[in-house]
């Protein structure tokens, strides 16, 4: 069992407060660390891996403080963003390098290549490899110690679909022999389909924390707003604000259409279409106004 | 404190890139001036002497040394790749110690040798003159490996202020501030050729018990603090 502790952390660079006062404990399995880009997420995971100290607060593992502490790293192993990677080394040199610095041997680094399946590829320069390549190898260095702590930050970025189940069938099967994996992403549906606990951050901040289902629920429960354009707004706009599904709606003269708030997605999706067709009126425009990430994050942060 | 991966990966860095072409294009380019300087002035104990001074020591170690030293960490550093060694079970001050190490040697072997074998061409060894500035070079090696390994270490702008200093500093100021030459690592390394040489051809400003502290106070001062520079090295995120 290990239990990575984030207790009252907050870190800021000069007068920018980067993460804010997080508390958070993440145990074995597969934890995801969701959050829009710039939202802090980055600085988290380097302070879990020891490279940043917090401002305040403290992140220890099984009560081991992690900053300053270099015996850690026999239980953590991490997969950095960042691609830099002795590109003039082949792929098994590099991890048997990575197994060399922890006191193992080349029999460490060849099972860790296959269990990345990367052996077909392992003589080739690391810089002839492609993003999901340099992903994998990354992941054979942090596997080559047999860590129960394993940090992966963005670990999906640039990987092709293909690559990314790969990836993903590998951490669930790392979460299920019990290590604890926490991986960062700003997708929620990459989330959703890997992590079976999530936290998210949001501006620095911890906003949620808990079972995907119960966090996703908050997500498409909360109101969304709608553009809307027909051939008759004001008797739309009637027929619509007559059902319960709908909180509000304004009709905006200069755009010429209707800004519509609905607060049960489901119903409105299915009675826009109804209602409209039942008047006899023409949907021009339907268009969601606030789907970005960042709106959904922020409805969660205020929830 | 030595950890023979790490000294393979530096190794391997430093001579790897187009670095190794920078390395061994200021040796040979002295190589050549002497080969020139002996065809057209035949051998001068003088004439060797300046040349290795000028250009050997004043000019050639010292730039060698920021190559090898900031290289030996700094480009790690720079594009994050460092933290491979950071998360692993190893004491900071190994890391850089072991840096040192390849740093010293390669500065050694790009700059001493070359100087020894132009020395030869020069005037034969006459009066001891390449022997002199080539134990000159070999310790001058070491404190200049010490000091930029320091600066690549806790500067992004190593190579720029490395060549400052060795350019700048050692160069222009010595020869304008005599009091900025004690505060010299050629000035130091001098004083042990003075010794050697045992003539007037080769001088130093600095005694060589003053010059040989020196020489240690640096080294050791810039290796520890490099150690605990790399403790507590923030690895910033791209956010």
């Amino acid at each position: 069992m290990t239990t990575l502790s984030i207790d009252h952390v907050s870190r800021w660079f000069g007068n920018v407060v980067a993460v804010n006062d997080v508390t958070m404990t993440i145990g074995p399995g597969v934890t995801g660390l969701l959050g829009p880009n710039g939202a802090g997420k980055s600085t988290l995971i380097n302070m879990m891996g020891g490279f940043l100290a917090p401002s305040t607060g403290t992140v220890t593992l099984d009560g081991e403080q992690v900053w300053r502490n270099e015996k850690i790293y026999r239980h953590i192993g991490i997969v950095p963003e960042r691609e830099a990677m002795y590109d003039f080394l082949t792929g098994r040199e590099f991890v048997l390098a990575n197994a060399e610095l922890h006191g193992l041997g080349a029999k460490a680094a060849q099972k860790a290549l296959a269990t990345v399946e990367m052996e077909y590829a392992q003589d080739r320069k690391i810089a002839t490899y492609s993003k999901g390549m340099r992903q994998r190898v990354k992941m054979a260095s942090a596997l080559v110690h047999d860590p129960s702590l394993l940090l992966l930050d963005e670990p999906f970025n640039g990987m092709d679909p293909r690559q990314r189940m790969q990836l993903m069938d590998l951490l669930r099967r790392m979460g299920d022999e019990g290590r604890t994996v926490l991986f960062s992403s700003h997708i929620l549906e990459e989330v959703e389909q890997l992590a079976w606990h999530i936290e998210v951050v949001v501006a620095g901040r911890h906003a949620a924390s808990g079972d995907f289902r119960r966090i996703r629920r908050l997500m498409t429960d909360r109101p969304h707003r709608y553009l809307v354009r027909s051939s008759d707004d004001r008797a739309l706009a009637a027929a619509l604000i007559a059902d319960p599904s709908t909180s509000g709606i304004e009709v905006d003269v200069t755009e010429g259409a209707l800004r519509v708030q609905a607060v049960d997605f489901g119903r409105f999706t299915a009675l826009l279409p109804k209602v409209a067709r039942e008047h006899g009126i023409r949907l021009l425009t339907v268009s969601p106004s606030d789907e970005s990430l960042e709106s959904v994050f922020s409805y969660l942060v205020a929830a | 404190m030595y950890d023979p991966t790490v000294a393979r990966l530096t190794y391997r860095a430093l001579l790897g890139r187009r670095r190794a072409l920078i390395l061994g294009a200021l040796p040979l380019l002295l190589i050549v001036i002497s080969l020139a300087v002996r065809a057209l002035a035949g051998a001068d104990d003088q004439t060797a002497a300046d040349v290795l001074g000028g250009l050997a020591l004043a000019t050639m170690v010292p730039i060698i040394g920021v190559i090898a030293g900031t290289g030996a960490i700094g480009p790690e550093i720079d594009d994050g790749s460092v933290v491979y060694l950071l998360s692993k079970p190893i004491k900071r001050p190994t890391i850089i110690y072991t840096k040192l190490i390849v740093a010293i040697a390669v500065t050694m072997v790009f700059s001493a040798v070359p100087t020894l074998i132009a020395g030869f061409i020069l005037n034969g060894n006459g009066q001891q003159v390449a022997v002199a500035y080539t134990v000159a070079a070999l310790v001058a090696s070491i404190a200049y490996a010490a000091l930029f390994l320091l600066l690549g270490t806790v500067s992004r702008h190593a190579v720029v202020f490395g060549l400052v200093y060795a350019l700048i500093w050692e160069a222009l100021f010595g020869s304008l501030v005599p009091g900025a030459r004690t505060l010299s690592v050629q000035q130091w390394s001098l004083a042990v050729a003075e010794k050697v040489a045992g003539g007037e051809l080769v001088t130093s400003d600095v005694g060589l018990t003053t010059a040989t502290v020196a020489l240690a106070v640096v080294t050791v001062l810039a290796t520890w603090y490099a150690g605990q520079k790399l403790r507590t090295l923030t690895l910033a995120g791209e956010e």
